[in-house]
């Protein structure tokens, strides 16, 4: 049973953030879960993937965020609370549908997590997603603690059911991956049966109707603004004549800060929780006593501006001031002894800044980095190592567009083999607008989840519009980054997992390419004679690389490769492996014999990829050992 | 209850290479601190850090609200790699408690040449200087002798319970163990937790003791 599930109300457990969601959607009565899996969202998929094999919750990894948001408003539509869950880039995928369902409205309550990524631990950008729920005109919640992000979940079900609206909870990583105190309430049974009422004319968006439904839109917005008034995530405490107003982790950090400084009765903290539309009455009255207002607000100045406007309408002259070069930075993420800091000289204090060492001024040295790698035994660095090697035997240079996924670690010395990314998907037409523009060979990397979430129309726009390019699709047959979720062209699923396979090669034939190659990139001759094939043709090309993610494998399977290999005296210490392949089980001999390679037996995965195009790796032999 | 747990703030900074089970021990603890009492924050690196990178986690208790720590601010750092434990000094303050692992596990660029692995002894000396404490020994050996090479985390935690600077007791630890991580270890696991508290109790692997200890 999932932990979940469990627990007497009032009982505290320590839950992971998106744990939190979760819980709250289940106390709420959620009948469906949907997501894409992206980090820091990803665990909201799972946990929920767990629950739905051990209760009547609907749940479905779908194939991208459109796709998933569009399912929940169906249902939320036919009266199922529906909870939709993702990364914050996903949102942008996303988008299309979320600006016109503002408008379409909700029968039974839906709420949209949109996981941002400040500081950027694991996406391509930091966007701050509070401006979507600005744009489409959604009520907006930000939880600042794992026991809010339960809370705020549970009670956004009702406020969207009041509203007719979807509502956006808007997290940030370190409350998805922190882990918090937690007290539970009762669970509520998800509805029976929903009912889909056809009203077309409230719910068929062709300009007559949505010219109407934008009208109630603003309407409903006045009705947010009124909840916002009166919510309990809003809060005011303290006293005196300075204020700082914060919302999301922020307030966290805030909170510390003022215990810190000693400044409880000398600041007046607004902490909020319902940030759109912002509560004007509610800010109006903490403003009117005060006379400096500090926002603390990771990413963009989104509170910040909308003081100031409130302010300037009320002819209210006091500073309000959040980012700034002596205040805070629109990038990255905050941490408590910054938010101190910045509290102190913003209010005239003496701050307490630590004076950490620094390590390699103390070792007077660099330290060596520790990139991250693509694991040993990864079929992607098979593959890269045939491409480089086939390019490389013809001659030629390619351009490498790449996407999301485990793979884009290919950016990394040696391999190298990414040199243009933007999101998901785009692999597949910036290598058509390369190869248009340029005379370059151009080689385009994407896995099979991406292809499936989001590279369909682009393979099939480049066969219509005959573009000429090498799409690699590296099909581990599975989404390995954010945890192994499945995708419709899985073959070795969780257990239990319902649904039926999609085969990525048919796809691909049904979307009109002509010249396919399916290889296995562990069997190394083979795919290279496929790769310099593929290169030496023209058009539209795809080289489907498949070969599972043996961690998926073992996970799964519990099946891991006894096999071993290592170095022979015969090894001339070319370093052709670290110069084009760059295995991690492969180091430089730094021992008194030195002159060769070893692979280190702890590390190596037993794949048997670089016994086939180096002589001096042999296996190991039962029984026999070899230990750098 | 509640009053022992609104006079301590303690911050606990764990940091390893992927792989090496941060993010269990930091579970642990928060499990072990919400059960004595606490309202524990405990936050995690996931996602594409972890593939063979750095993964730092934090759990702090007591009267703080705010999930992560500031550099400067640790009061206890598990450092379950030599070079890692040294790379977080930055995290340190002058009184901070230091447990570390001296086993080395080198980094990609150190293992094709391209970096060299500083001297561990010449690590932890530096960083005995610049910190309250410092026990440090090789926990991946304990853990292999205590049958799970995996289980360095449990020799770290086994280590911090016996250093008496947490507001709760090894047994607390060890029910946590018990009743929330996987019973198919559970054997090694708690020969290593062991093996980590006996390795507290040997003089040479404090580097430094602590003041309030003499």
């Amino acid at each position: 049973m999932s932990a979940l599930l469990t627990g007497q109300p009032g009982e505290r457990r320590l839950y992971l953030g998106n744990e939190a969601i979760l819980r709250g959607a289940l106390e709420a009565g959620v009948a469906l879960v949907t997501t894409y899996p992206g980090t820091p969202a990803s665990e909201i998929g799972d946990r929920a993937y767990a629950i739905s094999r051990q209760t009547d919750l609907y749940f479905e990894y779908s194939i991208n965020e459109k796709v998933a948001l569009e399912v929940a408003a169906g249902a939320a539509a036919s009266g199922w609370r529906s909870l939709c869950a993702m990364k914050h880039v996903g949102l942008n995928v996303a988008a299309d549908a979320l600006m016109t369902l503002a408008y379409v409205g909700v029968k039974a309550g839906m709420v949209i997590v949109s996981a941002d990524d400040p500081s950027l631990f694991s996406s391509q950008n930091e966007q701050d997603n509070r401006y979507y729920a600005k744009m489409a005109g959604l009520p907006l919640l930000e939880p600042a603690s794992p026991q809010e992000a339960k809370e705020m979940t549970r009670a956004a079900f009702a406020l969207s059911e009041e509203l007719k609206l979807p509502v956006l909870l808007r997290t940030t990583t370190r409350i998805n991956h922190s882990r918090g105190a937690v007290t539970l309430r009762e669970l509520a049974s998800p509805a029976g049966p929903g009912f889909f009422t056809k009203e077309p004319f409230q719910k068929v968006m062709v300009p007559a109707v949505a010219r109407l439904a934008h009208a109630r839109l603003l309407e409903a917005q006045a009705q947010a603004a009124a909840q916002a008034e009166v919510s309990i995530f809003n809060k005011i405490s303290g006293q005196g004549t300075w204020g700082i107003v914060s919302s999301g982790v922020s307030s966290s950090y805030v909170e510390d800060a003022v215990a810190e400084l000693g400044l409880k009765d000398r600041v007046r903290v607004l902490k909020l929780g319902f940030t759109n539309p912002l509560p004007a009455n509610l800010i109006l009255k903490f403003l009117a006593p005060l006379e400096r207002v500090l926002v603390v607000e990771e990413l963009e100045p989104f509170l910040e501006e909308g003081l100031r406007a409130m302010a300037q309408a009320q002819g209210l002259t006091l500073a309000i001031q959040g980012k700034g070069p002596a205040l805070f930075s629109r990038l990255y993420e905050y941490h408590p002894a910054l938010v101190r800091q910045v509290a102190a000289r913003y209010f005239g204090l003496p701050g307490k800044a630590p004076e950490p060492q620094d390590p390699e001024k103390v070792l007077g040295a660099p330290l060596p980095d520790r990139p991250p790698n693509l694991c040993p035994g990864c079929p992607h660095r098979a593959t890269y190592y045939a491409v480089k090697i086939a390019l490389k035997d013809l001659g030629l240079e390619g351009v490498f567009p790449t996407d999301i996924g485990c793979y884009t670690l290919g950016l990394l010395p040696p391999l190298s083999m990414a040199d243009f990314l933007i999101c998901m998907g785009s692999s597949i037409n910036t290598a058509a607008g390369i190869s248009r523009a340029t005379n370059q060979k151009v080689v385009a990397f994407i896995g099979d989840s991406t292809f499936f979430h989001a590279g369909l129309p682009g393979l099939a726009n480049a066969v219509h519009q005959n573009h000429d390019f090498l799409l690699v699709i590296l099909d581990n047959g599975t989404t390995a980054m954010t945890g192994h979720q499945p995708h419709p062209g899985v073959t070795l699923t969780p257990p239990g997992y319902p649904c039926e396979h999609v085969p990525l090669k048919g796809v691909v034939k049904a979307l009109g390419v002509q010249n396919l190659w399916v290889v296995n990139p562990f069997k190394y001759k083979e795919t290279l004679a496929a790769t310099k094939e593929a290169l030496n043709t023209t058009g539209v090309r795809v080289l489907i690389a498949e070969a599972p993610c043996p961690l998926h494998v073992h996970r799964v399977q519990g099946r891991k490769s006894k096999a071993r290999f290592r170095v022979t005296d015969k090894c001339q210490d070319c370093r052709h492996c670290l110069d084009y392949f760059g295995c991690p089980a492969m180091q430089v001999n730094q021992g008194p014999e030195g002159g060769r390679m070893l692979i280190d037996p702890d590390i190596c995965s037993g794949c048997a990829f670089c016994v086939q195009w180096c002589e001096a790796i042999r296996p190991v032999k039962v029984g026999m050992t070899e230990r750098p | 209850m509640k009053n022992h747990t609104e006079k301590i703030r303690l911050r606990i900074f764990l940091t390893g290479v992927g792989g090496q089970g941060t993010l269990l021990a930091s579970r642990v603890l928060g499990e072990a601190a919400l059960e004595a009492g606490f309202s524990p924050l405990v936050s995690e690196t996931h996602g594409m850090a972890q593939r063979g990178g750095i993964v730092v986690s934090t759990v702090v208790l007591g009267e703080l609200k705010s999930p992560i720590i500031s550099p400067g601010e640790a009061d206890i750092l598990l450092g379950f790699e030599a070079l890692e434990a040294f790379r977080a000094l930055n995290y340190c303050h002058l009184k901070s408690l230091v447990i570390a692992n001296t086993a080395a596990m080198p980094p990609y660029p150190v293992a094709i040449g391209q970096a060299q692995y500083p001297a561990v002894a010449r690590l932890m000396e530096l960083l005995a200087e610049q910190v309250g404490g410092l026990l440090a020994f090789d926990a991946g050996d304990r853990a292999r002798r205590a049958g799970s090479p995996l289980a360095v985390n449990m020799v770290l935690l086994g280590a911090l319970a016996a250093s008496a600077s947490l507001p709760f007791s090894d047994e607390d630890l060890r029910r946590i163990l018990r009743t929330r991580t996987n019973p198919k270890f559970l054997e090694a696991n708690l020969l290593a937790f062991q093996s980590g508290a006996d390795a507290a109790g040997v003089e040479k692997n404090w580097i430094k003791r602590p003041q309030s200890w003499h």
